[in-house]
């Protein structure tokens, strides 16, 4: 970022030295650059080809099967992580929701036949998980009212190869998660974004086909996102990268959208009123609003009544909310080479409004209103374009460089060590009966350290199944819900603190 | 490592908190009930006597340097860039911490006394009270002289982890949080001069301040700022059975408390998408439209924090933990159960909002239609976010010798919240 700032001012000391115009829009001879060869972006990203999100099965799991008649849900709640689950074509009608790790939930496909999620027009969301290292696959689902695929803060997902038809508000939401892989998923008939990135880390979308949607794919509040390869047809908006003020990440950068097929979005918008896609303007290929670094490349733009490319600030986006902690403005947004044909030919007035102040009448391929700092177009002369004023000429032509934001490893859980495990257990729950020395509603735990004297395995045996061991005590609830790593590592941890002197 | 007994846990508050724990753990309550035997073992009568506990309180781990660290099991998580949102295992907010274990306990004292209000009458745990979710029941606090406010005591759970105070989010520390209810002439009415001087007058405060603040030669504003947020700081609710599900225990809910959790993290009902876990709540403005209680105008809210009209009747999302302990509900007490509340979300986007007013509703605020079957496992769900297991204990007496919120009322208080919760029960 702080180097096409750089750069920005490298342009424009040369454009001084050289007494050449820039980036003017006018009939003077322009300036020509060629996108074959030349140099790539070098704002981030990883250039090895990684292609997944899963990492290794954390655990050599079975492989378990869900026939037609049987409950999804049933053999999820029997998972472990490590395995997978089957499910043989048919109709399912339930609610699937996954709260562990690694688990993966793949559809067969017979001659065309998919595991189908029917939601009936009745259930609110076909699949829900909050685990980490999910893949969910070849499933065709339909008739949901909130979401067809939503997660929670997974992190290293797949979602791939489904069919999702009029699923509610979302087809396809990750919301929360680092590294995430959306591809080749059909998504159509939805009342907000067929694929929404809600603030997440690291996501690739690719190859995807969403249509008859108010906005194809959705990128907020999100950070390394690339959007790549998708093909989005038939909706009010194609492909948005935002900022939406008012929820508690602030930022959108470093996104790329690139070698989209984004055609004839010009679909009524039918999204619920005061949602935030009911202010897309039917007609717009590309919308980027007050999100940084997004990079525009390759893509084939045609047939959009608005505009193809539609870059604004919060400040002229009436109906948001106030947020002070939000940058308004689309900083650093930078057009390499698009195909660019028929777009803004039935625009907005707001829009043909601005456009007539800079005497521009006709087709509008690029739209940018509002401040933005350090952003560059490649070939402008090509388009029919407004508001590229302080547009300066980008230094790289491609984003070769840049094969996908994907982690090499995946996102990492905390690394935890047995005694902090058992420290943070121990004066998280056991300190609230049991004192060091006093007894408080328990035994102290000298009392426990005496009688348990190098048996941690016998403190997690009682934790598990507590009974009345003294009168004059209570008995002591079940610590059956912790999992039997922090058990053991709680039991180690107590009788291995060093009292000192019994207290006075 | 110097380790310390912790043990602010309130055994004289055991009754009080088992009447809200739930039926699972009822045998182990009334045990411990029971056991006379188990007495507050810090003598705050006379000044001769007292002395501040060197111990931090539960989930509080003392450091080298005298200073209470919190623990807790969500410290095993991440989340998204560390902003402390997410999901089930997901990472708590930053939070604050590192009080000195006397700051803590001359804090707790400190919120007891009446002393603090101008007339003597009012403390903070009036309308924070510990029996009730630290709120009051009432919907609109009463402060000093009887006067009724506008707006209702939120609960003080977990507010280590908070950033924003006030339902209007007008202060951004427990410290400048502190102060404000005290010179508040609807509240406790008190100046800094008379407030240092009736400190300064009872014989044990100024030894007390000096324990809990031994480099500071004079009692000052700030010290009472600082114990007080250090008392605030040690309220930690993060066991419940919620939490035990979240930690990986399917078996801690039930089917009908699952299907809450489904219905409250579906996006058709959005709950989670403002009240997000683990703390409940975004910690961001929201302007959702809600009623005012019969004849009272509308509170413009953080319009006036932020000088935006954008933000007319928005309110910071407040975390649900405890919340079915802190009934009546929204910022002024109009609803008086948490099924009217789900079904106010449901009621239609701004269908509360009279003609002709103007609010720039949130965006979240839709019309799910959600069934009556669904609001009730809504109410199912929230009820699992109830911890009081570490309910700090209440002093017998406070230095200045006033007298306490008894416990008879406390409990009068108790019972009455807890019919609310049965009948919310009933109409499920």
């Amino acid at each position: 970022m702080t180097k096409a700032k750089t750069l920005g001012l490298v342009i424009a000391l040369v454009a001084f030295v050289g007494g050449w115009q820039l980036g003017q829009n006018s009939d003077s001879t322009p300036q020509i650059t060629s996108s074959i060869g030349g140099a790539s972006y070098s704002g981030g990203g990883d250039a090895d080809r990684i292609n997944t999100a899963l990492p290794e099965r954390t655990a050599i799991g079975e492989t378990i099967t869900v026939n037609p008649g049987d409950s999804i849900q049933a053999a999820v709640e029997a998972a472990q992580p490590g395995d997978t689950i089957q499910v043989m074509p048919g109709i399912y009608s339930e609610t699937v929701y996954i709260d562990k790790d690694d688990i993966h939930l793949v559809g067969v496909i017979k001659a065309g036949e998919r595991a189908t999620l029917d939601g009936l027009g009745k259930l609110n969301d076909a699949i829900l998980y909050s685990g980490n290292n999910i893949l969910i696959a070849n499933f065709k689902i339909t008739r949901y009212k909130g979401n067809g695929i939503m997660s929670q803060a997974g992190n290293n997902f797949e979602i791939r190869n489904n069919i999702i038809i009029d699923t509610g508000i979302y087809g396809i939401f990750p919301q929360l998660g680092v590294n995430g892989v959306i591809e080749h998923n059909i998504v159509s008939g939805i009342a907000d974004a067929a694929i929404y990135v809600g603030m997440s880390d690291n996501i690739h979308v690719a190859h995807n086909e969403v249509f008859d949607s108010v906005a194809g794919i959705e990128i907020e509040n999100s950070r390394h996102a690339i959007v790549e390869n998708n093909y989005t047809h038939n909706n009010s908006g194609g492909i948005l990268a935002f900022i939406t003020p008012g929820l508690p990440i602030k930022t959108t950068f470093d996104v790329i959208i690139r070698n989209n097929f984004i055609l004839d979005n010009n679909i009524v918008n039918f999204a619920a009123p005061g949602s935030t896609v009911a202010g897309i303007p039917s007609g717009t290929g590309i919308l980027v609003m007050a999100a940084d670094d997004v990079i525009i490349e390759g893509n084939i733009i045609v047939n959009h009544k608005v505009a193809g490319i539609l870059i604004n600030d919060h400040g002229n986006a009436p109906g948001l909310t106030l947020d002070p902690d939000v940058d308004p403005n689309a900083d650093r947004v930078m057009i390499l080479d698009n195909v660019m044909h028929n777009n803004g030919y039935d625009t907005i007035d707001e829009v043909r409004a601005f456009a007539l102040t800079e005497l521009h009448t006709g087709d509008i391929d690029i739209f940018q209103i509002g401040p933005s700092q350090d952003s560059c177009i490649i070939n402008r002369h090509r388009y029919h374009h407004v508001g590229l004023g302080d547009f300066a000429e980008c230094d790289f032509t491609n984003t070769d460089s840049t094969h996908s934001y994907l982690l090499a490893d995946g996102a990492k859980p905390r690394v935890i060590e047995s005694a902090e495990r058992g420290e943070i257990a121990y004066m998280g729950i056991c300190a609230g009966c049991h004192a060091y020395d006093d007894v408080l509603i328990g035994p102290s735990t000298r009392d426990i350290q005496a009688m348990y004297a190098g048996n941690a395995e016998g403190i997690v045996s009682y934790i598990n199944a507590p009974f009345k061991v003294r009168p004059e005590y209570p008995e002591m609830p079940a610590q059956n819900y912790l999992d039997a790593e922090t058990q053991l590592a709680v039991a180690e941890y107590l009788l291995d603190m060093d009292l000192g002197p019994v207290q006075p | 490592m110097a380790l310390l007994l912790p043990t602010i846990f309130p055994t004289n508050l055991i009754k009080q908190v088992c009447r809200l724990l739930l039926a699972s753990t009822l045998a182990y309550c009334s045990a411990t009930a029971a056991d006379n035997s188990l007495t507050e073992s810090q003598p705050t009568s006379t000044a001769a006597t007292i002395a501040l506990s060197s111990n931090c309180p539960p989930s509080f781990m003392l450091s080298d340097n005298n200073q209470c660290q919190l623990r807790n099991l969500y410290q095993l998580y991440n989340s998204l860039g560390d902003h402390g949102i997410g999901g089930l295992k997901t990472a708590l907010p930053a939070h604050r911490d590192g009080f000195s274990p006397q700051q803590i306990d001359l804090g707790r004292l400190l919120f007891f006394d009446p002393l603090l209000s101008a007339d003597k009458s009012v403390s903070c745990a009036s309308c924070h009270n510990p029996g009730q979710g630290f709120s009051d029941g009432l919907g609109r606090s009463i402060g000093i002289h009887g006067q009724r406010g506008t707006r209702s005591a939120p609960s003080l759970w977990n507010s280590a982890f908070i950033k924003d105070f006030f339902w209007d989010a007008r202060a951004q520390s427990l410290e400048q949080q502190a102060l404000s209810p005290l010179f508040s002439p609807q509240e406790m009415g008190n100046n800094p001069s008379q407030l240092l001087s009736s400190l300064q007058a009872v014989a044990a405060y100024p030894k007390l301040f000096k324990q809990a603040f031994p480099d500071s030669s004079d009692l000052s504003l700030n010290q009472i700022a600082t114990a007080l947020a250090a008392f605030q700081s040690s309220l930690i609710s993060l066991n419940s059975r919620y939490d035990q599900y979240a930690h990986g225990y399917a078996e801690a809910l039930n089917q009908q408390e699952i299907e809450g959790l489904n219905i409250f993290r579906s996006f058709v009902a959005r709950c989670s998408q403002c009240h997000m876990p683990p703390l409940f709540t975004n910690q961001q403005i929201a302007v959702i439209g809600t009623p005012e209680p019969e004849g009272m105008p509308r509170d413009i809210g953080a319009e006036k924090t932020f000088g935006s009209v954008k933000l007319k009747g928005g309110f910071k999302v407040p975390s649900l933990r405890n919340i079915a302990e802190t009934a009546p509900y929204m910022h002024s007490g109009r609803f008086e159960t948490l099924r009217e509340v789900a079904a106010f979300y449901s009621g239609g986007r701004g269908h509360a909002v009279p003609e002709g007013e103007d609010l720039l509703l949130h965006w979240h605020i839709s019309e799910p239609n959600l069934t009556a079957y669904e609001l009730d496992r809504l109410v199912d769900f929230m009820g699992t976010l109830s911890d009081s297991s570490l309910l700090p204990r209440t002093p017998k007496s406070v230095p200045s010798g006033l007298h306490i919120l008894s416990e008879q009322k406390i409990s009068e208080k108790i019972i009455s919240n807890k019919s609310i919760s049965e009948n919310n029960h009933d109409k499920s």
